[in-house]
């Protein structure tokens, strides 16, 4: 199967699949980084970054992004047009035939156990993320990355200050373009 | 013919002109949606984003899939999805294909190590916010702790780990608890859990 084909059909999985909106996506974008060559772990932090910093759903700019990377232009139509899909005929089955979907009891029953799976699954899935980009993997060590940890402890820190929370994420990302530059990261 | 452009430019605008997604989203849907062409009123509104979030998909395209089909039928969800990601497209392959053209600059080099510290920390805070809303009963952290177990040492694929929990809470709630859903719902009411701004805004309700 030509790449083309994959890139449509491995995001049509994602958008058939992935409950919870953005953060959600995540772990399958990764399971791709397994898959096939198409971006890196690393490439994904950038990914992630763009799509916090510009408008538009989370979850619908990296797919756009992933797309790109692995077919440029075009690419990135191709992977939001698969990710969109399930989404148009779900969503138009539900509107036709479901009324109060989101009452009923199966639907309940099985979102109560879902979200906290989700979670469990974003939480393994941002574990990974951070391992790739605060270490440096050096003849099969993992050597720690000082400047970025500090830069990442930190932020957190920040970040459970309840007055600074009403700040963009792409404030914090513009802070740490001047740190990374300032401090030669 | 009118109804199509209004909704493609109802939700270009909605994409183009908000950040984070989901929740995040409300105001401008409400202003475009409710305030401007009257096409809902707000209780529908919040009916719509609740079904969006227990379907799969980006939330923000199936609201947009949605109203487009109130409104118009399948063109119309499709004309209004349309509208949502082109703003999306034009601008991530902007942003991509100018940050390819710079990466090996050192200078964007440091700025790149400085931009992954923080996006773990937006992540990992996100993680936080998210737990603090999804694993409110003790149903929910039964069923965190096997899914971080499994997705953790073992390696299971996401959806693998997501039939499961759905099977598991059916099971749990229709057949076992006869429908009977108080950690059901008190989960469901904590629904944004499932989504996160990955900046976890809490002002925003922490949504995507």
């Amino acid at each position: 199967m030509n790449t083309w084909m994959l890139v449509f059909l491995e995001f049509m999985k994602i958008g058939a699949v992935a409950v919870g909106g953005g953060p959600a996506t995540l772990p399958y974008l990764m399971e791709l980084t397994e898959k096939y060559d198409w971006y890196t772990m690393e490439d994904l932090t950038n990914m992630i970054a763009v799509s916090e910093s510009t408008p538009g759903p989370l979850g619908l700019n990296m797919a756009t992004y992933a797309g790109y990377k692995t077919l440029g232009f075009f690419g990135g139509v191709v992977s939001t047009a698969g990710l969109v899909i399930p989404s148009i005929i779900i969503i138009c089955l539900i509107a036709k035939f479901l009324e109060n979907f989101n009452e009923n009891k199966y639907v309940v029953g099985a979102f109560s156990a879902i979200r906290p799976a989700v979670w469990a699954i974003i939480a393994v899935s941002v574990y990974r993320v951070c391992a790739v980009s605060l270490f440096r993997l050096t003849d099969g060590v993992y050597i720690p990355i000082p400047k970025t940890m500090i830069l990442c402890a930190v932020v957190f820190a920040l970040l459970q200050v309840k007055r600074l929370q009403k700040y963009h994420p792409a404030i914090w990302l513009l802070i740490a373009v001047i740190v990374g530059i300032v401090f030669r990261f | 013919m009118e109804i199509y452009w209004q909704l493609f430019c109802a939700f270009f605008r909605i994409g183009g002109l908000t950040f984070g997604g989901g929740l995040a989203q409300l105001p401008m849907l409400k202003f475009e949606l409710v305030q401007k062409y009257h096409w809902l009123d707000e209780p529908e509104l919040l009916d719509i984003y609740a079904i969006g979030q227990c379907t799969p998909g980006i939330i923000a395209i199936n609201t947009a899939t949605y109203v487009g089909y109130k409104k118009a039928g399948v063109p119309g969800g499709i004309v209004a999805t349309i509208g949502m990601v082109t703003p999306s497209l034009v601008i991530i392959t902007l942003v991509a294909a100018a940050l390819q053209s710079v990466i090996d600059n050192v200078w964007v080099q440091h700025a790149i190590m400085g931009i992954r510290g923080v996006v773990c920390a937006l992540m990992l805070n996100t993680v936080l916010t998210m737990g603090k809303k999804s694993l409110k009963s003790k149903f929910a952290v039964a069923v965190a702790i096997p899914a971080l177990i499994a997705a953790f040492f073992f390696n299971v694929t996401t959806l693998v780990i997501v039939i499961f929990a759905a099977v598991f809470g059916i099971i749990w709630h229709v057949a076992l608890h006869d429908g009977k859903m108080t950690a059901a719902k008190e989960a469901a009411g904590s629904g944004d859990g499932g989504a996160g701004n990955a900046g976890g805004d809490e002002r925003k309700g922490g949504n995507a």
